[in-house]
Parts: C-alpha cells; sequence; structure tokens
C-alpha cells in the first residue's frame, strides 16, 4: 500500500502544480490581456474604471496657475467616489476635455490619463505600496494661456471657428479655441443631445477639422518653390487673369489682372495664377514631400488623443489621402483649392505649425499641450523639454519667406493683422464654400518677424467677410494679448 | 524537540500572520481601530492554544504539523474574510468555536477509529442520505443550478461537507476487506498468442467504434484508455460479486451528478473512491475504467443536461459576450481579480470587491472566489504559498497513512487526505478556470459553518490515525519519530 501512497501523493503535487501554473497564467501571462478592454477577454473588465474613479484624479491648470478640473469627493470610506469638474466651464473644453466613467474621457484628460491618476512603473508602485500611501494622482501643467484663450474666445465672437496660437521656437501650445463650444461639465447629463446637435459643439475643430485653406496654403507652395532652388522671392512669373490651370480657366480675386511679377508680389497679393503655376512647375512630388516635412498626411505630433486629430492633406472625393500618383489638379491644389481627385484640406493645428516653421527658421518644434506633470509631494515628475519635429526648409528659405510674408502684413491683404511696434508676418485666405456662397476665412501668421515668439492659425466657417477683414484682426488681438 | 513542543512552535507562524493581517487589514481602512476587532485575533489565538493543550493531554504522539497547518490556513482565512466583511468574521470565529467543540468531542468519544469499522453500513448509509438531503422537498433548494444546500428551520448547512467523510470512512472500511479479493488474480498463465489476441480483439472493436460514430480525439482516447483498462482488469478474470462495489459506486456518482447536479462535488467524491480503490489494490487498470467511466458519464451529462452544458459552454468560454454579464460573470470576474493581483498582489485590503454605489462586484467573495480574494490582494506569490501550504497538510496526511500500521487506518488517513486535497483542486481549478467552477469551499479558509465543522472532524480523525500509529512505532522502536 505504501507505495500507492506515495503515488498518491506525488498526483497531488501535480494537480497542485496546475492550479499555480493556471494561477500564474491569469496574473502573469494573460494578466494585460485581462486588464485590456480591446481584448475579448477584457471586455468585461470594468475594474480598473472603478478603480480610477477612486482615486482623486490630478488638477489640471492653465501655464498662469488657473485651475481648469479639479475632483471632488462623493460618499464615504468604501463607497467614495470622484467626480471630475471644471471650473472654467467651456473655456477650454475642447484642449482640456472631460473624464467621467459614464462617457469616458477626451482632451488631455484622456492623453495623460496615466499621470492624473498617478500610474507610475511597476517599481514605483511596489515603493508606495510598502509605504501604503493612498494613490493620488499627478498634476498636470498645460501650455495654455487663460487670458489669450479668452482673448480668442472673445475675438471670435460667437462665430463658428478656431484659434490656435504655438510658440515656434518651443511647441508650446498657447491657445487652443474651437466655437462652438460646450460645458464639460454637462457631459454626463447632456451628453446625447451635445452629440446630435447640428452646431457640433463636442467636434475640435483646432484639430478635427478639414477646412480648405484657402490662399494660406501658398505659404505651404511657397516654401517647396523657394527651398527646392527652382525659385527665388524675385523670380517673376505671369499673373494675368484668366490663366488655363489643368484645362480650366483660374482667376484671381476680384479678377485682377497683374501681368509678369515676382514672387514676393505674388504672395502681397495672393495672385492665384502665379501660384498655381509655380505649383505646376514644382509638380506633385515635390509639394507633397515639403507638406509632408510640415506634417500633412498624418496625425499631429501633439499630445492629444489620436481619435480627436486629423491628418491634414490633399484628400479626394471620397475623402482619403491621396499621394503623387494620385493625378490632382497640381495648380489648385497649389493654392489650397482642388477638384474630385484631390483637394487640400487642413486643420487650424495644422496651418499654426505652417507658420511656426517658418517663424522658427525652417526649424518645426513639436507641439505639445503640456507643461510639467507634479506629484502630489510637490515634485516635478516629468518636465517636457522642446523637441525639434523636422527641418522643413533651409533657414535662408525661412527668412525669405518671412521677408515675403511680411510685405503681406505691411502692404498686402494682412494689413488688418499688423500691430503697433512689431512687425508681423501673416498670409490671409478666402476659400470658397457652399457654391461659393459663403467663405472660409483663414490668417496664418507670427511675430515679431526678427524674432518670431508666437505662431497663430485663425480661421471662420461660412462667413461673408474675408480672411484679412474678418481673421486677421482676430489674429491681432490674439498676438497682442501674448506677446505684450 | 517533543512532537508537542514542535506544534506548539508551529502556532508561532499562525499568531505572526493573525497579528500582520489584521494589522494590515485596519491600516489599510485607516478606520477606527476597535478593540471589539482586534479581540478577534486574541481569540482565535486562544482557540489555537487550547487546541494545542487539548492535543497535548488526549493525542500526545499525534502528527505535529497537521495541526498548526489547518490553524495557519483558518488563520489566513480568518482575515480575509474579515477583509471581506467583518461580520462575516465574527461569525466565522464563532463556527470556530463550534469546530473545535465538535474536534475535542470527536477525540474524547472516539479513542480508537477502529470503532467506526463496525459501524460502516450505518455510516454509509448516514453519507448516501446525507448527499440526498438538499433534494427532499421543503429543506432543500439549489443554488445556482446545484442541490447542495438544506435548511432546517434556522439551521442552514451543506451535507456534502460531511458526506465525504462518511464515504471515506465506509470506503477504508471496506476496501480494507475486499481490496484484495477484488484482484485475486485467477487467471492461468496463457500462451504469447492468446495474450496478443486478447489485446487485438479490442482494438480493432475500438477503432471500429470510433470510425462508425465519428469520435473526437477527447472521446478516442477516453474510449481506448476504458478499453486497454477494461481488458488489463478482466485478464485477471475478478469475481463479479466483489467488481460490483465499484459499478456501485460509480452508479451512486453518476446519480449524485443527476440529484446534486454538481460536477465539482461529485468529481471529489468519485476521485476519493479511485484513489482509495489504488490504494486498497495498487490496479492502475481499475482506476483507468473508473476515471473514464466517471468522464465518459460526465461527458454524457454535459451534453444531456442543460444545466451542467451551461457550465461547462462558460467553462470553456467564459467571455463570450452572451454569457459574460450572466453565466460567465462569476468566473470572468474571479479572473480579472486575479489579474489586477499581479506577482505580488495589491496588499491585504487592497483589492477591488464592492461596486461604488453598487452591488458586489465579485460574487460570492467570502466562499467560492475566496482564492481569487487572496491571488487579487497577495498576488502569485500568496497563492502559491497557500497551495503550498495545502500540499504541506497533505504529506503530513499521507505520512500518516504510511507509518499507519494496519489497512484501515491507512486506507483512512489516506482517503481523508486525498478528498481533502481533491477539494482544494476542485475549488481553486475552479476559480482558475482549470475546472468548471462549482461550489464546493476552499477548506479551512472559505466561509461557512458545516465546511469548518466538517474539516475539523476530518482533521480529528487523522490526529487519531497518527497518534495511534506513532504510538505503535513509539513502542516498537523505543522512540518517538
Amino acid at each position: 500500500m505504501n507505495r500507492q501512497i506515495v503515488q498518491l501523493f506525488g498526483l497531488s503535487m501535480i494537480l497542485f502544480a496546475t492550479l499555480i501554473a493556471f494561477t500564474s497564467r491569469w496574473t502573469v501571462f494573460e494578466a494585460d490581456a485581462l486588464k485590456d478592454p480591446n481584448d475579448r477577454r477584457g471586455q468585461a473588465n470594468k475594474r480598473e474604471l472603478i478603480a480610477q474613479q477612486q482615486i482623486p484624479r490630478g488638477l489640471i491648470k492653465t501655464a498662469d496657475g488657473t485651475v481648469v478640473a479639479r475632483s471632488l469627493p462623493r460618499g464615504r470610506g468604501e463607497e467614495r467616489v470622484f467626480t471630475r469638474t471644471y471650473p472654467e466651464a467651456g473655456l477650454f473644453a475642447h484642449a482640456v476635455g472631460y473624464s467621467f466613467i459614464q462617457r469616458g474621457s477626451a482632451g488631455i484628460e484622456q492623453s495623460r490619463n496615466d499621470a492624473l491618476v498617478g500610474e507610475e512603473n511597476e517599481f514605483g508602485t511596489i515603493f508606495s505600496e510598502l509605504q501604503s500611501e493612498e494613490r493620488e494622482g499627478s498634476d498636470v501643467i498645460s501650455t495654455l494661456d487663460t487670458s489669450a484663450q479668452k482673448t480668442a474666445a472673445q475675438a471670435l465672437g460667437g462665430q463658428t471657428g478656431s484659434v490656435v496660437a504655438i510658440e515656434p521656437q518651443t511647441g508650446r501650445v498657447k491657445v487652443m479655441v474651437s466655437l462652438p463650444e460646450y460645458d464639460p461639465n454637462q457631459i454626463p447629463d447632456r451628453f446625447g443631445p451635445l452629440a446630435s446637435d447640428e452646431a457640433q459643439p463636442l467636434f475640435n475643430r483646432a484639430t478635427q477639422s478639414s477646412y480648405p485653406p484657402g490662399s494660406t496654403f501658398k505659404v505651404v507652395t511657397a516654401a517647396a518653390a523657394l527651398d527646392s532652388g527652382k525659385f527665388t522671392p524675385d523670380s517673376v512669373v505671369d499673373g494675368s487673369s484668366p490663366r488655363t490651370i489643368s484645362g480650366a480657366p483660374l482667376a484671381n480675386s476680384g479678377g485682377a489682372n497683374f501681368g509678369p511679377i515676382t514672387l514676393t508680389e505674388a504672395l502681397t497679393n495672393s495672385v492665384n495664377t502665379v501660384w498655381a503655376q509655380v505649383g505646376e512647375q514644382i509638380g506633385p512630388k515635390t509639394l507633397l514631400e515639403y507638406m509632408n516635412r510640415f506634417g500633412f498626411n498624418r496625425d499631429p505630433e501633439l499630445d492629444y488623443p489620436d481619435g480627436q486629430m486629423l491628418a491634414s492633406g490633399v484628400r479626394n472625393a471620397k475623402g482619403d489621402l491621396v499621394d503623387d500618383t494620385g493625378g490632382f489638379d497640381i495648380g489648385r491644389v497649389a493654392i489650397g483649392q482642388g477638384g474630385e481627385e484631390g483637394t487640400t484640406l487642413v486643420s487650424p493645428l495644422q496651418m499654426a505649425l505652417v507658420a511656426c516653421a517658418v517663424g522658427n527658421g525652417g526649424e518645426l518644434m513639436r507641439p505639445r499641450l503640456t507643461e510639467r506633470i507634479v506629484g502630489k509631494d510637490g515634485r516635478v515628475d516629468e518636465r517636457l523639454q522642446p523637441v525639434e519635429q523636422s527641418q522643413v526648409m533651409k533657414r535662408e528659405t525661412a527668412e525669405q519667406l518671412a521677408g515675403m510674408m511680411s510685405n503681406v502684413v505691411n502692404e498686402g491683404t494682412g494689413t488688418a493683422a499688423a500691430l503697433e511696434g512689431i512687425d508681423v508676418a501673416g498670409k490671409t485666405g478666402t476659400a470658397e464654400v457652399d457654391n461659393a456662397t459663403s467663405n472660409q476665412a483663414w490668417f496664418i501668421g507670427f511675430a515679431p518677424v526678427q524674432n518670431p515668439r508666437m505662431a497663430v492659425a485663425v480661421t471662420i466657417e461660412r462667413t461673408q467677410g474675408q480672411g484679412g477683414t474678418e481673421a486677421a484682426p482676430i489674429a491681432k488681438q490674439v498676438l497682442q494679448e501674448l506677446l505684450q | 524537540m517533543s512532537a508537542r513542543s514542535r506544534e506548539l512552535m508551529g502556532l508561532i507562524p499562525v499568531s505572526l500572520l493573525v497579528s500582520a493581517g489584521f494589522a494590515a487589514v485596519l491600516t489599510t481602512r485607516a478606520q477606527e481601530v476597535s478593540d471589539a476587532t482586534l479581540s478577534y485575533g486574541l481569540v482565535f489565538l486562544g482557540l489555537c492554544l487550547a487546541g494545542h493543550f487539548f492535543i497535548r493531554a488526549r493525542l500526545p504522539d499525534a502528527d505535529p504539523y497537521l495541526y498548526p497547518l489547518a490553524a495557519l490556513l483558518a488563520a489566513f482565512g480568518l482575515v480575509m474574510i474579515y477583509r471581506i466583511n467583518a461580520e462575516l468574521a465574527r461569525e466565522q470565529a464563532q463556527w470556530f468555536v463550534v469546530g473545535l467543540v465538535v474536534f475535542c468531542a470527536t477525540v474524547v468519544f472516539l479513542r480508537d477509529h477502529h470503532a467506526l469499522e463496525r459501524y460502516r453500513y450505518t455510516i454509509a448509509s448516514l453519507g448516501i442520505a446525507l448527499l440526498v438531503m438538499p433534494r427532499l422537498p421543503g429543506i432543500g433548494a439549489p443554488v445556482n443550478g446545484a442541490y447542495l444546500g438544506v435548511k432546517l428551520g434556522p439551521i442552514s448547512f451543506q451535507p456534502a461537507e460531511f458526506a465525504k467523510i462518511a464515504i471515506i470512512v465506509f470506503l477504508a472500511s471496506y476496501l480494507r476487506d475486499t481490496g484484495d479479493v477484488l484482484v485475486q488474480s485467477r487467471s492461468t498463465p496463457r500462451s504469447a498468442g492468446q495474450q496478443a489476441l486478447l489485446f487485438a480483439i479490442p482494438a480493432v472493436l475500438v477503432v471500429l467504434v470510433v470510425l462508425v460514430l465519428g469520435l473526437g480525439t477527447a472521446g478516442t482516447v477516453l474510449l481506448a484508455v476504458f478499453t486497454a483498462s477494461l481488458v488489463a482488469v478482466l485478464r485477471e478474470r475478478p469475481s463479479v460479486k466483489h467488481f460490483g462495489p465499484l459499478l456501485l459506486v460509480w452508479g451512486l456518482a453518476m446519480l449524485m451528478l443527476l440529484f446534486i447536479r454538481d460536477l465539482g462535488s461529485s468529481l471529489m467524491f468519485f476521485g476519493g473512491f479511485l484513489a482509495l480503490l489504488y490504494v486498497a489494490t495498487g490496479r492502475l487498470s481499475l482506476v483507468g475504467v473508473g476515471a473514464t467511466m466517471f468522464l465518459g458519464g460526465a461527458t454524457f451529462f454535459a451534453n444531456s443536461v442543460s444545466h451542467v452544458k451551461e457550465r461547462v459552454d462558460v467553462w470553456l468560454d467564459p467571455f463570450a459576450p452572451r454569457v459574460v454579464q450572466d453565466e460567465g460573470y462569476q468566473i470572468a470576474q474571479s479572473l480579472y481579480a486575479q489579474a489586477d493581483g499581479g506577482l505580488f498582489g495589491q496588499g491585504f485590503g487592497q483589492a477591488l470587491l464592492q461596486i461604488p454605489g453598487g452591488g458586489p462586484l465579485l460574487p460570492a467573495a467570502h466562499t467560492d472566489l475566496i482564492y481569487a480574494v487572496i491571488t487579487d490582494e497577495l498576488g502569485l506569490f500568496g497563492a502559491t504559498g497557500l497551495i503550498l501550504v495545502y500540499l504541506m497538510f497533505a504529506a503530513r496526511g499521507f505520512k500518516t497513512a504510511l507509518v499507519a500500521g494496519d489497512g484501515f487506518s491507512k486506507l483512512l488517513a489516506a482517503g481523508l487526505t486525498a478528498v481533502l486535497a481533491l477539494q482544494v483542486f476542485v475549488i481553486v481549478g475552479g476559480v482558475t478556470k482549470t475546472i468548471p467552477l462549482t461550489g464546493v469551499t476552499l477548506p479551512f479558509v472559505s466561509y461557512g459553518g458545516s465546511s469548518i465543522v466538517a474539516n475539523m472532524m476530518l482533521l480529528a480523525l487523522l490526529l487519531i490515525v497518527s497518534d495511534h500509529a506513532r504510538k505503535d512505532r513509539g513502542s516498537v522502536q523505543g522512540g518517538l519519530v
């Protein structure tokens, strides 16, 4: 009998080893899948959501210290949960977003969730567990500027549109306004009506929109033309109107007939026929190459949820991005228009980045909404440093282009953006929409020209005015606020 | 050092665990440390010491490790239950008092476990009666489709916990008598040709059946093992008279599946039976026949009884969107809780058990799923530690069987140990999705009066056997092991 008893013990060991094997399967090997809401196995797992509700989320503040998101406790003991409140209501709605267990999260609340709930690396977690500290989220200090944000929102004055302002030398996003806004405090109760509202208040026009850029896109075309060495600011091109571009006549604004003029003059007066010819001469390959350098054709490299950003670029009638084999009308794409095969469509964020690259000597800095992350003990967990995204063009090209753009504000279509005592460089744009019954008005620019500290992009949806009359004055106010 | 002093030493880790555990839970809660809550720990330690002094007086030669190991498990359970629900911990502590009283009573009234042999048929009938009780109208009611509980007025209990002891006592006694006869070879030597035919003909038959019925891999393996085992058994031409009990117990297990509708407890009983059968006869072929018949029967029921089938489907895929919020909820939540634990766990008192403002996140956390809570809070390391404590308990139980002097004692100790180990496998296996989840308790750890009292009784029997065995050996060898 003893042999069998020993064997029975052996069997027990095997059975218990199986149990340990299965326990390690769930605790270690498949643990990530079980916690992943996108995995079939983790779909029904609400533990992380519940746990996060029980953690006091960190504050979100603007660069000047204004609290824009905080957590308030409700209930006591194990029943205690925290809910989010947004003291500034709609002012920062799109940039900051929201976080509610019922509706998930958006904006910085989503992209900086790990920091806000105090997620640390494995070692840090064990360490704080040993100290048996309550889990607490870190504060996120954003790059946004409260007063400039207010100025921009007020300047838009209820019109549908967007303003984005970025420091060209650092990539700090100082203003991100999208109107109409929504009050994030209402997300739990009024999500349905907000989502179905025709004015689309939940839609972040600064990052998700695809607007025709109009003549502001000529800055991109000019950068490609100058930097590729095919043109100089003094190259002369015939600016008569109309001219046949891709088999169809193209006219200048107001039918103005210019004759042979330099590229500088052609940018100052936004001469369509000149820039369409320039586009045809540099070709789609070169233009797309420069667009890529500016960051087109992919989501902007902003610390913001991917789902809330849209790539700018040339899109066909189906809405897909096209490459240089698409056979699009290069002349019209080069002036911010297009046709069935491809038309230029951009977001205000992307156009602000175009202004940034020109303003920073051709070096495009990666844009960011986060300045630093501060732990509850006041220790700075992380301070974000300026990072170069790409060298879009040579420094000389950028300087030439900056000169051409300052002419636009000094004597061209953008005079309404001029500031007293500070040189401003810019470019206006007016794209006809809704069968030419209304306009998409634009202004992009930066200042001061000699040492640009701020770049801006302003756009207004469905206005009867022009970029120079509607968007440029708003840019002026925002630049003034940020540069004073 | 004497055995009893070693036992006393063994209680030191228990006291450490109780103090550390309660302290950790209380610190985590950061609530007012009331004297009442701390006194649980002290009362529990007092009970442990009382038990120790009782054993010192009545069972001086018993195995010194079984009792501290059981106390360790119970302490562990008490801390976990306290952490889940302080009120339940108070009740559990009360059940410990009852369990200890039953433990002492068993030792006092049953000085010699051989006395049980005289009442083997009474005990067997009692065991079967206990198993049938939950199906009796008025006192039994199904929980999650399984008939495991009985409610007699204000008292509710799980008869299966006690039935397992009764059945093991009966089987140990029965197989002691018939084990040898069961396999007594009556065969005459055969020629090589006859031997070959004996295996060849069934082999051909198996292939034919597999082809005709179109069995899958599992079915084919099952049939092949069954046939091979059966041939091996039949080679020895056992008398049907003695072969009968095997069929009888198999039938009983199948009836249990039908009656109790609980795969887990059926597996526990039948597994315990097979273990004893193997120890008694040393014939793997018998186990092969029994195991394949059980699996075959279980598979048949799995496909025909909707409740069992559902359990199996949920076991195979608890994450299917159709079941994950319903029948699969418990096992899915169990796995999520374990995933949260990781290697080292979240710490005592840190596991998420409640939906804030809602119901429990983890159903039956204090009974069925207590292992998942342990894994959540103490991680893979803590869970492995717990399993190792059970393994040590099993080691001491089987050791008791090894040193026992007579067949009945050996079978009794081995059987009780095996059924306890199987119970651990059934519930932990269920919680970890190794096998379908069923509602048996984790011995000494889960909340539940029946579980505590029955397992204390089981411990008493093991210690009585051990005391006798080691006393005999001691007197023969003139010293203590």
